[in-house]
C-alpha cells in the first residue's frame, strides 16, 4: 500500500512582461506527473538538465508553489500545507541536497546543523537532544568530536553525510535526494551509496532519487521514471527500463550511458549514432505539435510508457 | 607523419604550489609521453593533480606563486623553461585547450564568431576574410549546423552542448599537433557527452592531433582513450593500453576504483568502499607507497621504500610492489603469498 500519492502534479512559471509587468507566458516546468510512494522502496527521477526532475523534488517538499495537482500524504490531502508547523508532512519528509557544502550554514557547528529538526518538531530535553546526536552522527560513521566543529572542516563526503544526518534526524519516512552523489569523487560516491542503502533497510525508508546519472539510479532504485520535458516519458522497475525500454527517448538516453568496458567501443558507437538518427527522423512521432509527450499507457503491471502519436489517434 | 612521432615527452615533472614560503607539489615526479594520433587518458581522483598537470602543459600556471620543474619536451623545447613571450606562440598554435566549464571559458561580451577569430588573428596571417571563411568552416567542423547565425550570437544564447562545441572549435582552430582537454563533458548530459566524445574521435582521427584527456570518469575513458594513466596523490600509479588496462586492472587503487562503480555490481551488491580519504596536499606522504595508508590490512612490508614503475608486461606499468600480494578487505584471509 502506498502511502503517498502524488496526481497530476504541474509547477508553471510565469513569465512577466508588457507595461504592467502581467503574465505573458508560463514555463511548463512539471506538466502533470503522477507518483506513488511505498515504504521502504526506492523511486528514480531520470533526465537530462531542465527537464524539470529537481522542480519536482522541491515542489514535493514544498520549496516550490504547485499550480494545480494534488499531494495526499496519509489519506489526507497536503498540498496546501506543506511547510505547516504542525504538519507531520512536513516532519515525515525530507531532503538531500546536491551540493552538501552550500546546504550547510557555514556559521553553524555540526550539532546544531544537526539539532535543527529535532528542536522544530521533536521538543527533547537538552540531555536527550545531546544523546540523539549522538546516535545520530553514530549512524552516519562519524566520530562525536565532529559535534563542536564548523562544516568547512569536512571533506565532501563527510559533509555529505551531515546532511544525511540531518535528514534523518526526526525518523522521516520519505527522503527526497536531490543528485546527492553527482558532486562527489567515485570512492567516496560508493560510501555514501552503501550508507544510504544501510539506513533505508534499517529505518524502512522511501527514497525519491533525483539524478542524470542512469548507472546510480539502476543500483539504487527499485522503480524508475524517465522525465522529458516535464513529463514521464516511460515509467517501470528496474528490467522494464533497462531491459525492455519502449520509448525513444528512453532507448537514446541508455545508448549514450559510456560502457565501463572498451571492448565493443566501436560497434557502440556505430549503434549510438543509429539510434541517434532514428531518434532525430522519429521523434516526431513521440510527440505532440508542441513538443509535449503524450499521456502514459499500461504495458504491464509495472511498465508505463508514453503512447506515440499513432496510439493517440494519428495526429 | 609517422603515427607513432612521440609529439611530447614530460620527464619527471614536478609542479608545486607556494603555501606560506613552502613549495607543495602537486604533481609529483610525473613522466610520461605523448604520441601523433593517439589519445591518452589521465584518471583520478579530485586533487590527485590531474588538473595541475594539464595546465602545466600548457604553461597557464602564476609564475610567482606556483614552481614548475622538470622536463616537458614538445619539438626538442622544454615547455617548463619557457618564457611567457615565446610560449604565446606555441599555446593556442601548437597546444589548443579544451575547459571544463563551457559558459565560463567564453566572453560573455563577445560574439562567438569574433572569439573563434581571436585565435587565427594572433597566430596567422590570414586575412580578415580569410578568418571569417575559416570560423564559418570550424563551425560546421564541429558539427553546428547553422554557422553563419550561430557566429553572430553571443555565448547565452546557446546550449551547454553548443557552447563546448565552440570551445573545441576554438582549441583546433589553429590546426594543433597537441590537444589537452580537461574533464571536457563533465558539466554536459550523457546525451550530449556522448555526442562530443564522438566528435573528439572524429577529429582527431581527421587531424592526427595527440590528446590528453584529463577525466574522473572511468566510462568516457573505456569509450574513447586509447592508453590511460591513473594518478594517486600526485603520481602515476598505473599506465597501460585501455584494452589492458581494463581488463586486468593491478595496482590496489585502479582496481578499487574498478569496484566502487555501480554499474558494473549487480544492483543489490554492495559497493566497494576505498578506506579513508585522499590526503590534502599539505599532508601527503612523500615517502614510502602513497597507498598505502588506505590499504591498511596490507602488510608494511609489501610495499617498496621508495616506490617506482615496474614493467609488468610491455605497456604495463604498475608503481610499487604492493599489487602483489594485493587483495580487498573482504576476502582478508583468503589469499595469503
Amino acid at each position: 500500500m502506498s502511502f503517498m500519492q502524488i496526481n497530476d502534479l504541474k509547477v508553471y512559471y510565469p513569465i512577466r512582461g508588457g507595461f504592467f509587468n502581467t503574465v505573458v507566458d508560463q514555463v511548463t516546468a512539471v506538466d502533470g506527473i503522477s507518483l506513488e510512494f511505498e515504504k521502504g522502496k526506492a523511486y528514480g527521477l531520470v533526465g537530462e538538465s531542465g527537464c524539470g526532475k529537481s522542480t519536482t523534488g522541491k515542489s514535493i517538499i514544498g520549496l516550490e508553489k504547485i499550480t494545480s495537482g494534488s499531494i495526499v500524504y496519509e489519506g489526507q490531502n497536503v498540498t496546501h500545507n506543506r511547510r505547516g508547523r504542525g504538519s507531520s508532512y512536513n516532519r515525515d519528509i525530507q531532503m538531500i541536497f546536491q551540493d552538501a557544502h552550500s546546504s550547510l550554514n557555514p556559521r553553524k557547528r555540526v550539532q546544531d546543523i544537526i539539532a535543527e529538526p529535532i528542536r522544530n518538531f521533536l521538543n527533547l530535553s537538552p540531555d536527550e537532544e545531546k544523546r540523539r546526536i549522538n546516535e545520530l552522527l553514530a549512524i552516519v560513521g562519524m566520530n562525536e568530536d565532529a559535534k563542536l566543529k564548523y562544516p568547512h572542516e569536512f571533506s565532501g563526503g563527510q559533509k555529505q553525510r551531515i546532511g544525511i544526518a540531518r535528514a534523518i534526524a526526526c525518523n522521516p519516512k520519505l527522503i527526497i535526494a536531490d543528485e546527492p552523489v553527482s558532486a562527489l569523487d567515485l570512492s567516496v560516491q560508493a560510501q555514501v551509496l552503501n550508507f544510504m542503502k544501510d539506513i533505508q533497510q534499517e529505518f524502512g525508508l522511501s527514497y525519491l532519487f533525483i539524478s542524470h546519472d542512469l548507472g546510480v539510479v539502476k543500483h539504487m532504485c527499485d522503480h524508475i521514471s524517465i522525465m522529458y520535458k516535464g513529463r514521464f516519458v516511460e515509467s517501470g522497475n528496474r528490467q522494464d527500463i533497462y531491459t525492455n525500454p519502449q520509448h525513444i527517448y528512453t532507448k537514446r538516453l541508455l545508448s549514450a550511458i559510456p560502457d565501463v568496458n572498451p571492448v565493443g567501443r566501436e560497434e557502440r558507437k556505430k549503434e549510438r549514432i543509429e539510434v541517434e538518427a532514428n531518434y532525430t527522423a522519429n521523434h516526431k512521432n513521440y510527440y505532440d505539435e508542441n513538443g509535449k509527450v503524450f499521456d502514459l499507457k499500461k504495458l504491464s503491471t509495472t511498465h508505463f510508457v508514453a503512447m506515440s502519436a499513432h496510439e493517440k489517434g494519428g495526429i | 607523419m609517422n603515427s607513432t612521432e612521440q609529439l611530447l615527452s614530460i620527464n619527471n615533472l614536478h609542479t608545486g604550489f607556494r603555501i606560506k614560503d613552502t613549495y607543495f607539489d602537486a604533481v609529483d615526479g610525473v613522466s610520461i609521453s605523448l604520441k601523433r594520433n593517439e589519445i591518452l587518458a589521465v584518471v583520478g581522483e579530485s586533487g590527485c593533480g590531474k588538473s595541475t598537470l594539464a595546465t602545466s602543459i600548457i604553461g597557464l600556471h602564476d609564475h610567482n606563486k606556483t614552481r614548475v620543474e622538470g622536463e616537458i619536451i614538445y619539438k626538442g623545447i622544454n615547455l617548463a623553461k619557457l618564457d611567457e613571450e615565446k610560449f604565446n606562440k606555441i599555446r593556442g598554435e601548437e597546444i589548443g585547450m579544451i575547459f571544463q566549464d563551457p559558459l565560463s571559458a567564453l566572453n560573455p561580451l563577445m560574439r562567438i564568431g569574433d572569439q573563434i577569430e581571436e585565435g587565427l588573428a594572433f597566430h596567422t596571417k590570414m586575412s580578415k576574410e580569410q578568418r571569417e571563411k575559416r570560423v564559418f568552416e570550424l563551425l560546421d567542423q564541429v558539427g553546428i549546423s547553422n554557422p553563419k547565425r550561430i557566429a553572430k550570437q553571443f555565448p547565452h544564447q546557446l546550449s551547454g552542448g553548443m557552447r563546448q562545441r565552440v570551445i573545441i572549435a576554438i582549441a583546433i582552430s589553429c590546426k594543433p599537433n597537441i590537444i589537452i582537454a580537461d574533464e571536457p563533458t563533465t558539466a554536459l548530459d550523457v546525451t550530449i557527452q556522448a555526442q562530443i566524445l564522438d566528435l573528439l574521435k572524429d577529429l582527431q582521427a581527421e587531424t592526427g592531433a595527440g590528446i590528453v584527456l584529463i577525466t574522473h570518469d572511468l566510462g568516457v575513458v573505456a569509450e574513447v582513450a586509447d592508453r590511460v594513466a591513473v594518478m594517486y596523490a600526485g603520481q602515476i600509479i598505473e599506465e597501460a593500453s585501455v584494452e589492458e588496462l581494463f581488463a586486468n586492472p593491478l595496482h590496489p587503487y585502479t582496481r578499487s576504483l574498478f569496484n566502487s562503480i555501480p554499474q558494473m555490481n549487480s544492483e543489490n551488491e554492495k559497493l566497494q568502499v576505498i578506506q579513508g580519504i585522499v590526503p590534502s596536499l599539505t599532508n601527503l606522504p612523500r615517502t614510502g607507497c602513497r597507498f598505502s595508508a588506505r590499504i591498511p590490512w596490507i602488510s608494511e612490508g609489501m610495499h617498496e621504500e621508495n616506490p617506482t614503475m615496474h614493467e609488468v608486461s610491455p605497456g604495463h606499468l604498475v608503481r610499487c610492489t604492493c599489487w602483489q600480494h594485493f587483495h580487498f578487505e573482504s576476502e582478508e584471509g583468503g589469499i595469503t603469498r
